[in-house]
């Protein structure tokens, strides 16, 4: 645990160094640009490009966040029960969906650049997280919801001191699985101009430099990790606390 | 009081309680025993309205319960069911201080109750109080399920089950422990099991139920004694004539005289003396009584009376 | 919920409003007030949208309209699942006839520039309807063997119209039918990349949470290598494959004639290969830890050896968990196969990208739509099989 932690902190530091001052760390990426090439993406700053891809994810995944759990508590509520099964086989449907393709279609409505790329990382991120609200509000013991209703609990004093609190490391989980999946597919929103680390992997593409496409590859896959574990972390506390085994 | 009239569920086309009424005095526990789907738990649960019923009545107190609404209610009526339920993400005294904190008590007289309730239940506050239910052992999950339904005074006390989860010694003191507080705080209890040997043991009246209707209602002298239809004496048994015994103890059968061997305490049940003539081959047996002697008790006169009653 | 009862039952079952029903009725409005569809000179140009009523002509668009209104009662009134399912079906059915009826009668005879696409209006419409049509057969709980017969139905019903040539002036066909070749040879391309890929991952990584699952200590560092391996964004993955499979095809003999090389299919087929092993590998083993040790025990108790117990009852418990992996992997595939095109590795993503790069989005849906539809195809069909893995196990 204690090494894992000093690894991490290490692959921190490492990451934010090369970010203030890329050029140090030609070396490594040199022996992959071929003759001539830039070692060190050139069109732009890299700790830029970093903060606005992470700000594109933050700004999609926080609103898909809001309106994922806030759809799951509608449909579990007595009001909102005859939406259940149609919002299930919804969530189901929308994963077929291809990122690409909703990123795509959502260029006629919103024009190229930054706007479909959150419209289609918003859409993309509902899913993981409305699921999880699903499972975790749905899925609590019986005896639990029971005694609440039986102690007099109302419907608003149930949810928000019962329901919530015990469903939160699951909710959780889906917000870290909508996050991790946001990182990757704000990358491809650089094929419609908009500004993420997806602009580095596709220069590199476009011209045959293996060194671009590591950097941003790179980049995306060491965010991706530290804040899944970081993600990972904050859940297992909140399960010790209510005293149930983390889910892996 | 609780006043239940002409009290029906229907789900569909079934119709899981039908037309039930009776009337639980205060300070009584009426133990209502059933197979499964007999329509016990349900008719419980339209006690405090969990269940609505579908037609019919309840009156608490001359009350009917539809004129208040059902959290209300709730918070009025003690609620323990099977497996506990306890919050697994709120601590002991937290659980327990639930209905009170609904209520809108003051922290410290919360805190005072929790503390009072741990101490009935024979758990330690300081060392109980902050614990999560998941570090306590069953019994103890179970005592302070009945404790967080206990917290708010409830003059009625609804139990589902409450037992059903436990082991066996443990369950004969979780019962004994009931039957103690139900007497110290004179609470109404309708408790809801499918053992006999439990209504029998805890009941000062019986509801026997089978397929939403209710076949006798009556004190378990009465049912063991004239059991209303073949399956109530289906329920009871084979061992009516035991069952009987256990009901009284040995002080109801004392009499005049001396006899040889160990004694027998006057607050066993006749069951306990019956078996220990049969085994020790004796035919009576000395009774003591606060480590005095008292009198005796005969194999005859207990044989007598675990015949049934005329 | 006892309030609903109660309220349920105060009135005619057929009076009481369905709450998705308004929801249905307000987007089927908006739909018929949008333009249905778009017209435009030529490919490039900005489009005029047309309502139905200038859409179509006098009668079809009255019968449209009427069906509309239709189906907005039916989905207004609390009627049988069944009755709601028929009639979404007839109102899809509908619209795909008369947007191909509209295109047909909007491009001006001789003229091979104009083009008709699907206005907002149209997808509004098709969505309401869909809504219908997916509550409805959710209410109805149909069995596995049922849904890929309805599958199936639909599939025939699209597939003969396009026979039939009733979309034929639509936009996208247009489309098609300037890179028909081209269309069936990326097709083939983009099932050979996710099916082929799902293939491979299912031999390698069924073995190798086998082989976790006997060896516990491997489990961590694996799942750990896998786990990471998800976190590359797929574009970096294609490109970062480039250079090592470029330096196998020139120096592995034999390599570059089995069609190992440094762009294309290679890196694409070996990049969704990595995504792949993640679900396939950990449901192998939580299939496996999850068999219930009781069922061992007794395999064990009839001397069973650890490969007969292993073949005989720890796999075939372990099977549905197994199917649900692959599911999850097909499905993603088949959707992450379109950024294979990025690379030259082909599939439907090479429409799409020439459709975002051209900014003609009917070319954009001339990849994504059978895109879609094939993931939602293979999703559905994987539920059922997965369903039926899963209840013969409980009949056991």
């Amino acid at each position: 645990m204690r090494a894992g932690l000093l690894i991490r902190l290490v692959v921190f530091a490492l990451l934010v160094a090369f970010l203030v001052n890329p050029e140090a760390f030609a070396f490594v990426f040199a022996p992959l640009a071929s003759n001539g090439q830039p070692v060190i993406y050139n069109q732009g700053s890299l700790l830029d490009l970093t903060l606005n891809h992470l700000m594109i994810v933050l700004i999609a995944t926080t609103l898909a966040t809001l309106v994922a759990v806030g759809l799951a508590i509608l449909v579990t509520r007595p009001f909102g029960a005859e939406f259940l099964p149609l919002s299930r086989s919804l969530a189901n449907v929308g994963q077929t969906f291809p990122p690409v393709a909703v990123l795509a279609l959502a260029v006629p409505m919103l024009g190229f650049g930054t706007a479909p790329t959150l419209v289609a990382l918003f859409l993309y991120g509902l899913l993981p997280i409305f699921e999880n609200t699903l499972t975790g509000l749905t899925g609590l013991r019986g005896p639990v919801t029971e005694a609440a209703r039986g102690m007099g609990m109302t419907g608003l004093q149930r949810l928000t001191r019962v329901e919530l609190p015990l469903a939160l490391p699951v909710i959780l989980a889906g917000v870290r699985l909508s996050t991790v999946i946001s990182l990757a597919t704000a990358t491809i929103g650089s094929t419609v101009a908009a500004r993420t680390l997806g602009e580095v992997i596709i220069a590199g593409l476009l011209s045959g430099n293996t060194a671009f496409v590591l950097q941003g590859g790179l980049i995306v896959g060491v965010l991706a990790v530290l804040i899944y574990d970081g993600l990972s972390a904050i859940e297992r506390t909140l399960s010790r606390r209510i005293g149930q085994r983390a889910r892996a | 009081m609780i006043e239940i009239q002409a009290l029906t569920k229907v789900y569909g086309q079934t119709t899981v309680v039908d037309s039930i009424s009776l009337t639980i005095e205060a300070g009584d526990i009426c133990v209502i025993v059933g197979t499964s789907g007999s329509g016990k738990t349900t008719l419980m649960r339209m006690i405090n309205r969990l269940v609505e019923p579908t037609s019919g009545r309840v009156l608490i107190d001359g009350q009917d319960t539809r004129e208040v609404p059902p959290y209300e209610l709730r918070r009025r009526i003690g609620y323990a069911i099977q497996g506990h339920g306890l919050f697994p993400h709120r601590t002991v005294s937290q659980n327990i201080g639930t209905v009170p904190s609904l209520l809108g008590w003051d922290k410290a007289r919360i805190r005072a109750r929790v503390d009072e309730l741990l101490d009935l239940f024979q758990l330690d506050p300081a060392q109980f109080r902050d614990r999560m239910p998941n570090e306590l052992s069953g019994g103890q999950q179970q005592r302070v399920g009945v404790a967080r339904a206990l917290a708010a005074e409830p003059n009625i006390l609804l139990m589902d089950e409450p037992f059903g989860a436990l082991d066996p010694v443990i369950r004969a003191k979780a019962q004994d422990d009931l039957l103690a507080i139900q007497r110290r705080f004179d609470t109404t209890v309708v408790l809801v099991t499918h053992d006999m040997e439990e209504a029998i043991h805890l009941g000062t009246r019986i509801a026997v139920m089978d397929e939403g209707r209710l076949l006798q209602y009556a004190t378990p002298a009465e049912i063991i004694g004239h059991p209303a239809t073949d399956f109530v004496s289906e329920l009871l048994g084979g061992d009516r004539p035991f069952r009987l015994l256990s009901l009284e103890t040995v002080a109801s059968l004392l009499e005049e005289g001396e006899a040889t061997g160990t004694p027998i305490p006057a607050g066993a049940s006749l069951r306990e003396a019956y078996a220990e003539c049969l085994w020790s081959g004796r035919e009576a047996l000395p009774v003591i009584q606060d480590g005095r002697l008292i009198g005796r008790i005969s194999r005859a006169r207990l044989a007598r009376s675990a015949a049934r009653p005329s | 919920m006892s309030t609903a009862d109660i309220a349920g039952k105060a009135r005619a079952p057929w009076m009481a409003l369905d709450k998705l029903g308004v929801l249905i009725a307000l987007i089927a409005v908006a739909g018929t007030v949008l333009p249905f569809a778009v017209f435009r000179a030529n490919r490039i140009v900005l489009g005029e949208g047309l309502q139905i009523p200038f859409a179509l002509e006098a009668l079809p668009a009255l019968v449209l309209g009427v069906l509309i209104a239709l189906g907005i009662a039916i989905a207004l009134m609390a009627l049988s699942p069944l009755v709601k399912l028929v009639g979404g079906f007839v109102l899809l059915g509908a619209l795909m006839i008369l947007i191909g009826l509209a295109a047909t009668g909007l491009i001006p005879p001789g003229d091979s520039f104009a083009r008709v696409s699907p206005g907002a209006g149209f997808w509004v419409l098709v969505f309401a309807f869909a809504l219908m049509v997916t509550d409805a057969l959710a209410r109805l709980r149909l069995g596995p063997w049922q849904r890929i017969t309805i599958l199936a139905l639909v599939g025939a019903a699209l597939g003969s119209l396009l026979w039939a040539g009733t979309f034929d002036d639509l936009s996208i066909l247009k489309e098609y039918a300037n890179r028909a070749p081209a269309f069936w040879a990326e097709a083939r391309t983009h099932l050979v990349l996710a099916f082929g890929s799902v293939a491979i991952a299912i031999v390698a990584g069924v073995p190798l949470g086998i082989v976790l699952y006997r060896i516990r200590p491997l489990r961590a560092a694996v799942l750990n290598v896998l786990n990471i391996v998800q976190t590359i964004p797929s574009i970096a993955l294609f490109g970062l494959l480039i250079a090592p499979l470029a330096w196998v095809a020139a120096n592995v003999p034999g390599a570059s004639a089995i069609g190992i090389s440094g762009i294309g299919l290679a890196p694409a087929m070996v990049a969704l290969f990595a995504y792949s092993l993640l679900p396939i590998v950990s449901n192998t083993l939580v299939g496996l830890v999850n068999v219930p040790e009781t069922a061992n025990d007794a395999a064990r108790g009839m001397g069973m050896t650890d490969r007969q117990r292993l073949m005989g009852v720890e796999l075939p418990l372990a099977f549905p968990v197994v199917l649900t992996g692959i599911r999850i992997v097909l499905v993603q595939n088949i959707g992450l196969a379109t950024i294979a095109a990025l690379i030259g590795g082909g599939g439907f993503g090479v429409f799409v990208f020439q459709g975002i790069g051209q900014t003609a989005m009917d070319l954009v849906l001339l990849g994504a739509v059978p895109t879609v539809a094939l993931a939602f195809a293979a999703a559905v069909v994987l539920d059922a099989l997965v369903e039926m893995a899963s209840t013969r196990e409980r009949a056991r």
